[in-house]
């Protein structure tokens, strides 16, 4: 009888997002657009006098680059970064 | 290239040139007297390999051939007045951004709509002035069917020397006269090889200039990523809005004409030796002038003939030398005064210049230039 | 550990940046959708080959690290048109504005659709003029005002999709700048296609446009439409006028064949002089 297949290397992907600070215009076109809704404008003022934004949950970015799509600027952009997982949860594969 | 004697028009004369230069793309749009050399052109290019498209409007074709030539083509278009008008922005487009390219004027009865199938040699001061800003031209008159062959080969040549555009002064008489007209072997005609530079894109900056105050050009697709504006621009290509750019800038393209006017200008003299008046006249005039010329040497009058063959740069210097011992300047063009105001300008007051103006239509008399002559002569 | 860059940059002329685009203006957001499609389409960058006009939208050419041409105001088509003849092997994209491309530019725009020539042509539309200001544009809607409609436009403006199909371009689309990932799809499709594809995306202009019509500004506006806009895939043209405050209907509307200028000089070229036909493969 042939052996059930070993447990496939499932794989999280989290996201991280990138800021150009002097680049940001203050449109608030990726804060308004991100999926999750975890951009905001930061307090701080970059030298032009706009706010640019922050990740307000890092761990809740996906990486989906929504926001670099948007902005017009060239400002921001997000990256998808693999995470291996220790274990997944499969269902029974046994014929 | 139709190798041999044929017995051709000025305007099939100018496309028979325009194809043994290499031309393999024109743009035109339908405007008597200068249709037919695009009818001839497109008839004959696509049995030598290229493309002649007729545009919407002058607008189009002057564009499209800046285009094909940044393209890696060799480019014409013909025109007569009212295109030459709507040209121009596109001359001016074509001079900043340094485009080799070569523009035919048949000049006709003008202004406005004119007098269509009648000569005219109006527009001198327009191709000289004729666009916005700084810029020089060159600019070559022929006057005859074989002069149309030979000058536009030649127009071509200059265009890619001096990476600028240049202009071919037909009129309708010599476009629509039929003479003989030699052409050679291929082999006997010299080209001058488009500028195309050996650098590898990371040294090449497409407006950066030679020694000679001409840059190195490159054509898109060949891996340079370059940039190329109509406005006041560095030597990477790029905008540069800034009084001293566009000094630097300017009058670099103004001097690749300017500084090279000895080599650039050409002009035909005859019976000057002794001369004391000379008859100014180039086009179709030019052939009426010499017959005046040989009707008053005949009346035992000292005069000659000088008929520039570019004029624009004019031969300045030419007729300074002449100034300083003849007596008269006679200009004899078919317009109200162009090219007499160069004649005055370079005279000065030391020999009267005299202008034998015409409206166009027709060709001046030869008597009536002799009069002048006479009337002239001290 | 790796070093990442923003998926735009390599497009970019670096040396160029920042660019003069006003805060809450759309044509940047287009030039991210531009440079993802140009990744995903696989063209060679070095034969790629932007074209642009005058204005806002005719700066693009300026930015991009490719063979780009600005030329003058309403020419990029003719321009674009004897590229592509002179070098077939090009891909030639007409990057402008709708005043560009449509006003002064209207009728090369509508013969280059007829002749079907093989370039893409990307219309920003922000229906006004706003390099110079904020002077009406022939896509103005009836009512806004503008610095030469002081009291309102009164023209009908030009419905684009319908001039584009009815002059025969083969691929029609339109989007705002809200639709990011369309945009960028359908600048993949327009690529890969043969002919003259169109594809007007309606962007903000918050500097003038948005604010003397007291619209908001650039995210209001694409909050306007994300909220206004209806997804209608082969809708037909003729029903896709916009109106001051009306719904937006955005899709891809015409996607047919047809021979390119190219294919049509050659097939008749070929039929009338059989082998004294030289062919034409580029300068």
């Amino acid at each position: 009888m042939p052996e059930a297949p070993a447990a496939p290397k499932a794989r999280k992907f989290r996201g991280q997002v990138f800021i150009d600070w002097n680049r940001c215009k203050g449109c608030g076109f990726c804060i308004e657009f991100c999926p999750p809704k975890i951009l905001a404008f930061s307090e701080e003022f970059n030298s032009h006098g706009y706010h640019p934004p922050y990740l307000t949950k890092e761990e809740a970015c996906t990486g989906c680059d929504l926001c670099g799509l948007y902005c017009p600027d060239f400002a921001i952009f997000g990256v998808r970064v693999p995470v291996a997982v220790e274990s997944a949860e499969i269902v029974s594969t046994k014929a | 290239m139709l190798t041999g004697a044929h017995f051709l028009d000025g305007d099939c004369a100018c496309s028979e040139g325009a194809l043994a230069a290499g031309a393999n793309f024109a743009a035109g749009y339908p405007i008597t007297p200068s249709t037919e050399v695009v009818e001839h052109f497109a008839s004959r290019i696509p049995t030598v390999g290229g493309v002649f498209l007729q545009m919407e409007d002058e607008l189009a074709s002057s564009i499209a051939i800046v285009g094909a030539a940044w393209g890696g083509a060799k480019v014409f278009t013909v025109t007569s007045g009212p295109g030459f008008s709507l040209m121009m922005e596109h001359l001016g487009y074509a001079a900043m951004t340094e485009t080799p390219l070569v523009l035919v004027d048949v000049q006709r009865g003008g202004p406005s709509t004119g007098l269509p199938t009648l000569p005219g040699q109006a527009d001198m001061m327009q191709a000289r002035w004729g666009s916005h800003g700084d810029y020089e031209i060159i600019a070559l008159c022929p006057n005859s069917p074989q002069e149309c062959f030979n000058l536009t080969i030649d127009a071509f040549n200059l265009a890619e020397e001096y990476r600028t555009p240049v202009l071919v002064m037909m009129d309708e008489c010599v476009g629509h006269m039929t003479e003989k007209v030699v052409i050679p072997a291929a082999s006997e005609i010299k080209l001058f090889p488009r500028r195309y530079t050996s650098l590898p894109p990371s040294e090449y900056q497409p407006f950066r200039p030679g020694p000679d105050g001409i840059p190195e050009m490159v054509k898109a697709g060949a891996g340079y990523r370059i940039h190329v504006t109509g406005l006041t621009h560095d030597e990477r290509g790029y905008p540069a809005m800034d009084w001293r750019s566009q000094h630097k800038l300017v009058s670099r393209l103004v001097g690749k004409i300017r500084d090279h006017t000895d080599r650039i200008a050409r002009w035909e003299e005859r019976g000057l030796e002794d001369a004391e008046v000379v008859v100014v006249a180039y086009g179709i005039t030019s052939r009426v002038a010499e017959r005046a010329v040989q009707m008053a040497r005949a009346e035992g009058l000292k005069v000659g003939l000088l008929r520039p063959v570019v004029v624009w740069p004019f031969p300045d210097k030419r007729v300074r030398e002449l100034a300083a011992r003849v007596h008269a300047f006679v200009v004899v063009e078919m317009n109200y005064g162009q090219m007499v105001y160069e004649v005055e300008r370079c005279a000065g007051d030391r020999a009267r210049t005299l202008l034998l103006g015409h409206g166009g239509g027709t060709v001046h008399e030869p008597e009536e230039i002799l009069q002048a002559i006479r009337e002239a002569a001290p | 550990m790796s070093t990442v860059i923003n998926p735009v940059e390599p497009f970019l002329r670096a040396d160029r940046m920042p660019h003069i685009w006003c805060p809450g203006c759309g044509i940047g957001t287009t030039v991210n959708c531009f440079a993802r499609a140009l990744v995903e389409s696989k063209l060679p960058l070095d034969k790629v080959v932007v074209v642009s006009g005058i204005g806002c939208t005719g700066r693009v050419a300026g930015y991009m690290h490719l063979d780009s041409f600005h030329t003058t105001h309403g020419r990029a088509i003719p321009f674009a048109t004897g590229l592509k003849l002179a070098n077939p092997g090009l891909h030639v994209v007409v990057y402008s504005g709708d005043g560009d491309l449509i006003a002064i530019g209207g009728n090369h725009f509508i013969h280059a659709a007829r002749r079907n020539v093989d370039i893409t042509v990307i219309c920003v539309n922000n229906f006004i003029y706003g390099m110079t200001g904020g002077q009406v544009a022939p896509t103005t809607p009836v009512g806004a005002t503008a610095t030469t409609a002081p009291y309102g436009c009164f023209e009908r403006p030009f419905n684009l999709p319908f001039l584009a199909e009815s002059s025969g371009a083969v691929y029609v689309a339109r989007w705002t700048a809200f639709h990011v990932r369309y945009i960028a799809h359908s600048m993949v499709e327009a690529f890969q296609k043969k002919g003259f594809s169109f594809i007007e995306i309606l962007s903000p202009c918050p500097t003038l446009y948005q604010r003397r019509n007291k619209m908001g500004d650039g995210l209001d506006t694409m909050r306007f439409y994300r909220q206004r806009s209806i997804i209608k895939n082969g809708a037909r043209t003729q029903d896709v006028d916009i109106n001051l405050q009306g719904d937006i209907i955005v899709g891809k509307f015409v996607d047919i064949e047809r021979p390119t200028l190219q294919q049509s000089m050659d097939q008749q070229l070929r039929q009338t002089l059989r082998d004294r036909y030289a062919g034409w493969g580029g300068a």
